[in-house]
């Protein structure tokens, strides 16, 4: 069970919308991942041009969670801009801060995602910070009040996987708050690793909107994350240098 | 008159005085809309009665898919 502020969820995996390869299969992911969180961004409409559908016109939004996020903002006033605008859908009251520093990496501006988080608090936000896997920043985000900690695992759509489960676990150790491992997932064995060190949850994307097949991988997110969670929960061993016997060394008929 | 719509200089046809009047131009009534009104964002009830000037920055924003 995932608490983010006063609201459960029984699925420990949060699904971006981004970039699927057609909406049908979009949909079918989403129903197969058994998310209850999905992830929106806010922009312009394309009223110029003839009417497009809309994912979220055609999603049964009371059965999910909507989780807008701010990106596209490169400062807390744009981040603050994007979160009201988001908000007076009338459709959520949790926000994403996603606030980029650097285009190329896409790591988030961490002074700025401070300063938007304080923003967002005081106007009454459920803020979800998308933020570096520097412990430090985590802590401080915390002291703020946020509602969740979200560290990348690496950049955004990178599908590197974990590069510092140091700091992760650092993070997830000390933090009250739930933490969701948030971008750069490639695989279910990087979700399931995510989940072993003892996050509360995983968000990705492009890991299931980009695979060959993304309602088989949406599948096996929800099954690694199950997977990871069971692991952490039942205590892995500890590592040993040299091999241990499992079966008996007595009575043994070869001597 | 004209006004600043989602970043274009539009030339706006006389018949839209209001917000909900530009909505229905754009056959936008019935769809997931937010609209910012020169920086302010204007809730449904006050689509009406929240009058478009000359030199007016209007934003209609929506949720598309991200991550």
């Amino acid at each position: 069970m995932l608490k983010i502020a006063d609201k459960v969820f029984q699925s420990r995996l949060l699904l971006g919308t981004g970039k699927y390869p057609s909406f049908e299969i979009q949909k079918e992911a989403v129903a197969q991942s058994e998310a209850e969180i999905l992830t929106f961004a806010v922009r312009r409409m394309n009223i110029f041009e003839e009417s497009q559908p809309n994912f979220l016109e055609q999603l049964d939004v009371s059965k999910y969670t909507l989780l807008p996020n701010t990106a596209g903002a490169k400062t807390a006033e744009e981040a603050v801009r994007i979160a009201k605008l988001a908000k007076a859908s009338g459709l959520c009251d949790m926000i994403k801060v996603e606030v980029i520093g650097c285009d190329r990496s896409l790591l988030p501006d961490p002074v700025e995602t401070l300063k938007a988080s304080e923003m967002l608090l005081e106007e009454g936000f459920i803020v979800l910070p998308y933020t570096s896997d520097d412990v430090v920043l985590a802590r401080r985000l915390e002291e703020l009040g946020v509602h969740a900690i979200m560290p990348g695992a690496s950049p955004i759509g990178s599908g590197q996987g974990i590069l510092n489960p140091l700091n992760l676990s650092f993070i997830i150790e000390q933090s009250k708050v739930p933490v969701i491992i948030d971008a750069g997932i490639g695989s279910p064995a990087d979700a399931a690793q995510a989940m072993e060190l003892g996050a509360d949850g995983v968000l990705l994307n492009t890991a299931v909107s980009a695979a060959k097949d993304p309602v088989k991988m949406a599948v096996a997110m929800k099954l690694a994350i199950e997977a990871g969670r069971l692991g952490y929960e039942a205590g892995r061993i500890a590592k040993k240098d040299y091999a241990i016997a499992s079966s008996p060394t007595e009575g043994m008929i070869t001597t | 008159m004209s006004i600043k719509l989602n970043g274009e200089l539009i030339e706006l046809n006389e018949e839209v005085k209001n917000v909900q009047q530009l909505l229905a131009f754009y056959q936008l009534e019935n769809r997931l809309v937010i609209v910012e009104h020169n920086r302010e964002i204007i809730l449904k009830d006050q689509y009406e009665s929240t009058p478009i000037q000359h030199g007016d920055e209007i934003e209609l924003v929506h949720f598309v898919g991200g991550g």
